[in-house]
């Protein structure tokens, strides 16, 4: 985390955003900055809008009301031939890996470097050898997306997000439906890539262990007043928060609700 | 065998009712109401405690929860306080679980019928807004056109070869297939009223310009409504359920021009030559009514089809095939852009999309016929 301290410029700063379909309104009022280098949180209950906050940040639904920053830019406000430059500097991994399916794994990684450089058929294929390889696919180039496992897909999906070297990598629920093992790799490669890279991470997680291990800020979203309680250090608010529905968050619900929010202090539960 | 009562009250004090529970509970074989505790609680005024007694119970299921969950529903209602100690232990902690998160009262408001002017009014919205999607997807697909002829073409070519494979000559059997009856039909149709004129020759006259003109490129339309129309549809409403059209669009490739170009362009090219071949077939088709089964002469058939059939005939054929490509390829793929985020949604942007594609056609194919009589073409 040290690293991120002394590197504190906001990334994406979000300004009074409301998000809605229609007249629903999922959140409200959320303001919060992603500094450079961050590894970003954004959590909560099921079904409370963090996939579409994430939907929000990346680009494919424009908000009810607020402004998305990206530095200084505001995402909405610009043209769209602005926003796509922008957008080609974002890499996404969808909660299911979102590959094409009528394209083997190699065509998938090779699309986005076929748009947007002016490699020849040769460096690409050496390219898309090597992102496979980064995340342990090496040899899996003519796999179709249907012939390999979940988590391979997800692998592969992550390979296709780093495809263009993105500066802000966006994660959809990463290790929903991973097993504990390939849940772990994905997170230390999550971490290998911001210190690689240097590359803003932004995950979407309910996923403790995750969230200890490689948060190092976040956004917590509630469902029941729809808009955010706390922003911060994931460690910090464990330790500070006096909320009670973070607090039972971060600790699986393991506090006695009835003793007036001090009984969480006593288990003092501690993060990996 | 004794009926068996599973359920008996006595009142113990003046403010407590005691429920015995008996038997066995369960489900499928009718066990009491809870309005029969309700009625015995009305008819005996003053309770303000309920026990239970469990003794005699010997077996029970779900069928003890439901009873339960009513009767402690009402009791609070009125303000009667269940000692639920007297209950199995069993039943006493599912109970708790049953009631730890209250009902959402909210979640049943779907059920609720709107009023006829209620549904005047979100229908004609629809349609509305429906029609600005329609006229937003066309435009947008004939700027991708445009882009295409001026630009860089924004899909893979190999995409565009195989949908050529696909809506070209993957639908030659089942076009050689229908055309070829319905030229038959035709042919039996006409020569059977014709015979009674001693005219029996001109049935190819009939079929000819028949299948050329008009049947050839209708039956074309419908077969590439049902067969590609709804495929795309669903390949289109599949990427959208997996996040696919997402991963495009956050890459800045424009699924308008990256999936939905190909397609129209396949389809569209490929229409007007399917047109044609099955006007090929459904000629054939005449010829085997005429030639083996009547026994005219297999060269006077033909003499007749060459004489009759125009090259406007033929002009006429092969637009409509053009038009009814145009309308089926983009009647699949605004269903399959459209669609939802569910496997039935999947389903209903097919069936959508397959009607929208019929209908069209059928409403095309009047107008042209129309214009071509006025334009006495």
């Amino acid at each position: 985390m040290t690293e991120t301290d002394t590197n504190k410029e906001a990334h994406i700063k979000v300004k009074d955003l409301t998000m809605a379909y229609g007249s629903f309104v999922v959140m409200r009022d959320l303001n919060f900055s992603v500094n450079r280098g961050d590894i970003f949180i954004i959590m909560g209950g099921s079904g409370c809008g963090k996939s579409t906050l994430m939907k929000h940040l990346i680009g494919l639904n424009p908000p009810a009301k607020g402004r998305v920053l990206y530095g200084d830019m505001s995402f909405w406000e610009t043209g769209s031939k602005q926003r796509e430059q922008f957008m080609r500097r974002f890499g996404v991994l969808y909660q299911s890996g979102a590959l094409w399916s009528s394209m083997t794994l190699a065509e998938n990684i090779a699309l986005p470097l076929e748009q947007y450089t002016d490699l020849g058929p040769g460096q690409i294929r050496e390219l898309v050898s090597l992102k496979l390889a980064l995340v342990g696919l090496a040899g899996f180039e003519t796999f179709y997306p249907s012939e390999i496992s979940g988590g391979m897909r997800k692998r592969a999906g992550l390979a296709r997000a780093m495809a263009l070297d993105p500066e802000i990598l966006f994660f959809d629920e990463p290790s929903a439906g991973l097993d504990p093992v390939s849940s772990k790799r994905l997170d230390d490669l999550i971490l290998e890539l911001r210190d690689t890279l240097g590359a803003t991470v932004v995950v979407v997680t309910h996923e403790l262990a995750s969230i200890f291990t490689i948060g190092n800020n976040s956004v917590f979203l509630d469902p029941e007043t729809r808009t955010m309680i706390a922003n911060g250090d994931p460690h910090k608010l464990l330790e500070e928060s006096k909320d009670p529905r973070v607090q039972r968050f971060l600790r699986r619900g393991e506090v006695e609700e009835a003793s007036g929010g001090e009984a969480w202090l006593k288990k003092s539960a501690k993060p990996s | 065998m004794i009926e068996q009562t599973l359920i008996n009250f006595s009142r113990i004090t003046a403010d407590k009712l005691l429920v015995r529970l008996s038997g066995t509970w369960q489900i499928g074989e009718d066990p009491p109401h809870a309005e029969a505790l309700l009625e015995q609680i009305k008819s005996e005024p003053g309770i303000q405690r309920i026990a239970f007694d469990t003794q005699n119970l010997k077996d029970w299921d779900s069928s003890l929860l439901i009873f339960m969950l009513k009767v402690m529903n009402q009791l609070k209602e009125r303000d009667i306080i269940a000692e639920k100690e007297g209950l199995p232990e069993g039943v006493q902690r599912l109970l708790d679980l049953a009631t730890a998160v209250p009902e959402q009262k909210d979640a049943g408001q779907k059920e609720e019928l709107p009023s006829f002017l209620d549904k005047v009014g979100t229908d004609a919205l629809r349609f509305v807004s429906s029609t600005g999607e329609l006229i937003g997807f066309v435009g947008e697909a004939w700027l991708a056109t445009v882009k295409l002829f001026v630009g860089k073409a924004g899909f893979r070519p190999s995409d565009m070869a195989l949908f050529l494979q696909q809506s070209g000559a993957e639908a030659l059997p089942i076009v050689s297939l229908i055309s070829l009856l319905v030229g038959l039909i035709l042919g039996f149709v006409g020569i059977i009223q014709l015979k009674m004129f001693g005219a029996e020759m001109y049935v190819a006259n009939l079929v000819g310009i028949a299948m050329v003109r008009e049947m050839g490129a209708i039956m074309t339309g419908i077969i590439m409504a049902g067969r590609t129309g709804a495929a795309f549809a669903a390949q289109l409403g599949t990427m959208q359920v997996n996040e696919e059209i997402d991963a495009l669009n956050t890459l800045g490739i424009k699924p308008m021009e990256f999936l939905v170009l190909p397609r129209m362009l396949g389809l569209t090219l490929m229409a007007p030559l399917l047109c044609m071949y099955a006007g090929i077939m459904g000629i054939l088709g005449g010829w085997i009514v005429a030639v083996p089964i009547y026994g005219i002469d297999s060269t006077t058939y033909i003499n007749q089809v060459t004489q009759a059939v125009g090259l406007n005939d033929l002009f006429i054929g092969l637009f409509m095939g053009l038009v009814f490509g145009v309308l089926v390829s983009l009647s699949g793929c605004l269903r399959g852009m459209q669609c939802g985020r569910s496997a039935s949604a999947v389903g209903d942007a097919a069936t959508s999309a397959v009607v929208t594609g019929i209908v069209a056609i059928i409403v095309a194919t009047a107008i042209i016929t129309i214009l071509c009589d006025v334009l006495g073409i």
